[in-house]
């Protein structure tokens, strides 16, 4: 099983029969010569064998989808994999890549890509590319003319009737004859292929689940949406089995770089900085398309009025919060770790056991309970305390709850770390100060905080840092609420990352070249507060250890 | 005489006050603030009514189980429940050990790029994943086209990208861990024999054994938790995981009459952690602390 013996100074070889005074082996030989056991080699080649089985089941889609790229990587990443773990160097790589791995696939790219759409006005109306913005205004203005076609219109999809992907299935009046049609065009289908019943509604198609009415009239909106490309202009529905094939009013000209309105005569041109057609008077077409913005994503912060307000706002509630939170569990957490260290305590055992308890509740579940215990009309509170205060409808009051339920749900943590920190104090020290004549209160001043400082302080960056971000907290509670009358987007206890979440998903359209920018902000802003915090604890020192 | 004693045994009681009654008092006003929420959530589980507006802080209708009952007749708890335990069980396991192997190469093994990788883990951590969750979304929407299996609403979607943040968390913890281990425990081995591989498993991994359960703990109930990722990834009620679950149930009109079943709900959710967390407190305590603190 062992590999041969290399002569004096070989791993296998017995400490003891070492002559006398000779360092100990610890060169790369001495792995490199390590005996290969039975179980390390089955469990190499059990998971070199996953691995490749992985691998194969991952190319065969790729080959499928022609995506050579990816099959590259694929086939790359695979042999790599294999190489590193069959020969007997790079033994650091062999513990560090199972790791980094997923963390380039899920992170590291997630996060280069997020930065990369800071500096485009990607979003909602601006996605695809100017051909894309243009085949969409094209076929958006299509309108039944006199003499349009009509077609027998089915409705089907390649996927779940409930969410899949949908097509017409249009019949030709006078042929009989079946195409499918998406967003990118109309295709013929082979006559075996469908059933048609009379009237020209087809009832099943290979390939297609044709979606009844029930789940047709659940969808219109989509429906009603879709519009198929053709030649002559564009089709549409009109209610669920009628389709006809309409011109498009407004078309795009190439020598003026414009959109023409046939029937006002209106023209929108071109605007490559905004990726919108505009016109004359500042109108602009919804249908945009996605361009460079450079800097203006994050100039806008910053000169933009309607931004840079309500942004500096959240800006500092951002920091009290995290620092509130921060400070006020470690404040609340020490000073129960205090008065619980002390010999002379009973029953710390069971006060410990009930402290603990908000820590092991689950806390998603724990916000939304508060939230609803702050309910101004049959909340907790109100009815407990007797009070009539509507919580999340002020700023102040708002904001009082939110950091008051952090409090509840953080401190358990802080009191837990400080109790094991304040064991780890030498009695002695706490005792000389006392013979020295000091008061329990200067011996805690002056001996026992600095050392529960010095020792917590990377656990009190890593919080900050986490209630910096913590979305959970106020998605679950406020939701950020209360907002200002002007302003939808941004709520008084709004943190920059729901506010983020907010541009990027919520309701007024999708702003994500805008919500990656404050993304990349905040990024900064962590960065630069945790490294000025690390460089100034030991934590730091080990790095260069 | 008389007066004499109740001077001395007044001033007796101010010094117990002084050094061990005010203890007494700051912990028992500590619990009462941990426990209300706590009381006020299982009376409304126990409210025969179910919703918010009934509910008080100790249940003055009656006491019924019918919330149980409906959390699962109305709700797919039990497969939500399912759900959770699985993508956090794994999700935690295999974090724990990917994090234990760099942690290991981190802490015992000198090369090239040692400093840069350790920096740059701190600093990739501190941009949250969920902030490219756009890009995480695009990226999923390929995924899903290409491997169905992977994709979207399968548990195994989640797991991958929970693992794609498993480095950044645990990795300096337990770097932290493996550095308080003396050096000569695994140098005397490697001079016994003892491959690289046979010293991390047989040795180091052993050791540091209750903090690694320990750090599992934290994965596992950090990952119940997290609920933005997994409110983008799983639509199909099926597939949803607590958190996600119960959020839908306190959702629109039904907020104040779900109330019941919900605070039932967290209760269910709450009783595998808090049995676990009280059983590993004390390591969790050490856990914490050695870590971070000797780091």
């Amino acid at each position: 099983m062992s590999t041969p013996l290399s002569g004096p100074g070989s791993a296998t070889q017995a400490p003891g029969r070492e002559p006398a005074g000779s360092p100990p082996p610890r060169s790369r030989a001495t792995r490199d010569h390590a005996p290969i056991t039975l179980t390390g080699l089955a469990g190499k080649v059990l998971l070199l064998g996953l691995t490749a089985g992985v691998a194969v089941w991952a190319a065969f889609p790729l080959v499928a989808a022609e995506m050579w790229v990816g099959l590259a990587l694929l086939v790359a990443s695979t042999a790599g994999l294999f190489y590193l773990y069959l020969t007997r160097r790079h033994v650091p790589a062999k513990y560090l890549v199972p790791g980094t791995l997923f963390l380039i696939a899920f992170q590291v790219i997630p996060v280069l890509y997020t930065a990369s759409t800071a500096f485009t006005n990607f979003g909602d109306g601006h996605r695809g590319s100017k051909d894309d913005a243009i085949v969409a205004i094209e076929s958006s203005s299509v309108t039944q003319v006199p003499g349009s076609a009509e077609y027998a219109l089915t409705i089907a999809t390649t996927g779940d009737p409930a969410t899949g992907a949908l097509v017409f299935l249009v019949t030709d009046p006078g042929t009989g004859a079946v195409s499918v049609g998406d967003s990118d065009g109309l295709r013929r289908l082979d006559s075996a292929d469908v059933t048609v019943a009379t009237g020209g509604r087809v009832t099943a198609a290979a390939g297609y689940t044709v979606l009844n009415i029930g789940q047709a009239s659940s969808r219109s909106k989509e429906i009603t949406d879709l519009v198929v490309p053709t030649p002559g202009g564009a089709l549409r529905s009109s209610g669920l089995s009628r389709a006809y094939e309409g011109k498009a009013v407004r078309a795009y000209d190439a020598a003026c770089d414009c959109v023409r309105d046939a029937e006002t005569g209106r023209t929108w041109t071109a605007d490559d900085e905004a990726g919108a057609f505009v016109a004359a008077d500042g109108e602009r077409l919804a249908q945009g398309w996605k361009v460079n913005a450079g800097l203006t994503n994050f100039t806008r912060v910053l000169t933009d009025k309607n931004v840079s307000g309500p942004f500096l706002s959240t800006l500092i509630w951002n920091f009290a919060f995290a620092i509130g939170s921060t400070g006020g569990t470690f404040l609340l957490g020490m000073l129960i770790a205090v008065a619980l260290h002390s010999a002379r305590m009973r029953g710390t055992n069971l006060y410990r056991v009930l402290l603990v308890l908000p820590y092991a509740m689950p806390s998603f579940a724990m916000l939304l309970a508060w939230r609803d215990m702050f309910n101004a009309d049959f909340g907790l509170i109100n009815n407990l305390f007797g009070l009539d205060v509507d919580w999340f409808g002020q700023a102040w009051t708002a904001r009082f709850a939110v950091i008051l339920v952090q409090l509840w749900l953080g401190y358990p943590y802080m009191f837990l770390v400080a109790t094991g920190a304040l064991q780890a104090i030498p009695r002695e020290l706490t005792e000389a100060t006392s013979v020295d004549g000091a008061s329990p209160w200067q011996s805690f001043r002056a001996v026992t905080l600095p050392l529960l400082l010095v020792a917590l302080s990377p656990l009190l960056i890593s919080s900050f840092a986490f209630n910096f971000n913590n979305f959970n907290a106020i998605y679950l509670t406020t939701d950020g609420a209360p907002f200002p009358a002007d302003n939808p987007t941004n709520g008084a206890t709004d943190l920059l990352i729901t506010y983020t979440y907010r541009l990027a998903f919520g309701g007024q359209g999708a702003q994500l070249g805008f919500a990656a920018g404050i993304s990349v902000f905040i990024f900064a802003i962590v960065a630069v507060v945790s490294a000025v915090g690390f460089r100034r604890t030991r934590k730091q020192e080990e790095v260069y250890a | 005489m008389t007066s004499l004693n109740l001077n001395q045994a007044g001033r007796r009681r101010g010094r117990w006050f002084a050094q061990v009654g005010w203890r007494h008092l700051v912990a028992v006003l500590a619990v009462l603030f941990s426990l209300f929420p706590i009381v006020f959530v299982v009376s409304a589980a126990l409210n025969p009514l179910g919703t918010l507006s009934t509910t008080e802080l100790v249940p003055t209708g009656g006491v019924s189980l019918d919330n149980v009952g409906g959390l699962f007749e109305r709700t797919a708890f039990g497969r939500w429940f399912l759900n959770s335990l699985l993508i956090a069980g794994l999700a935690a396991f295999a974090s724990v050990f990917l994090s234990a192997l760099a942690a290991y190469a981190f802490s015992r093994m000198r090369f090239r790029g040692r400093r840069v990788g350790l920096l740059s883990l701190l600093l990739v951590q501190m941009f949250p994943q969920f902030l490219a969750i756009v890009a995480i979304y695009l990226i999923f929407g390929t995924i899903t086209d290409l491997w169905p299996s992977i994709g979207f609403n399968t548990p195994w979607g989640l797991l991958l990208l929970y693992l794609g943040g498993a480095l950044g968390v645990n990795t300096w913890l337990m770097k932290g861990f493996f550095d308080t281990l003396p050096r000569e425990l695994d140098e005397s081995a490697t001079m016994d024999g003892a491959s690289h591989a046979q010293v991390f498993f047989r040795i180091m991994l052993p050791l540091v054994a209750p903090i690694l359960a320990v750090a599992g703990l934290l994965a596992f109930i950090g990952t119940i938790n997290e609920f933005l990722m997994a409110n983008v990834f799983l639509t199909s009620s099926d597939s949803k995981t607590l958190a996600v679950g119960m959020y839908g149930l306190l959702e629109g009109n039904e907020r104040n009459n779900n109330f019941g079943i919900f605070a039932a709900g967290t209760l269910l959710t709450a009783i595998p952690t808090v049995l676990v967390f009280q059983f590993l407190q004390r390591y969790i305590v050490s856990g914490l602390t050695s870590g971070a603190v000797k780091g």
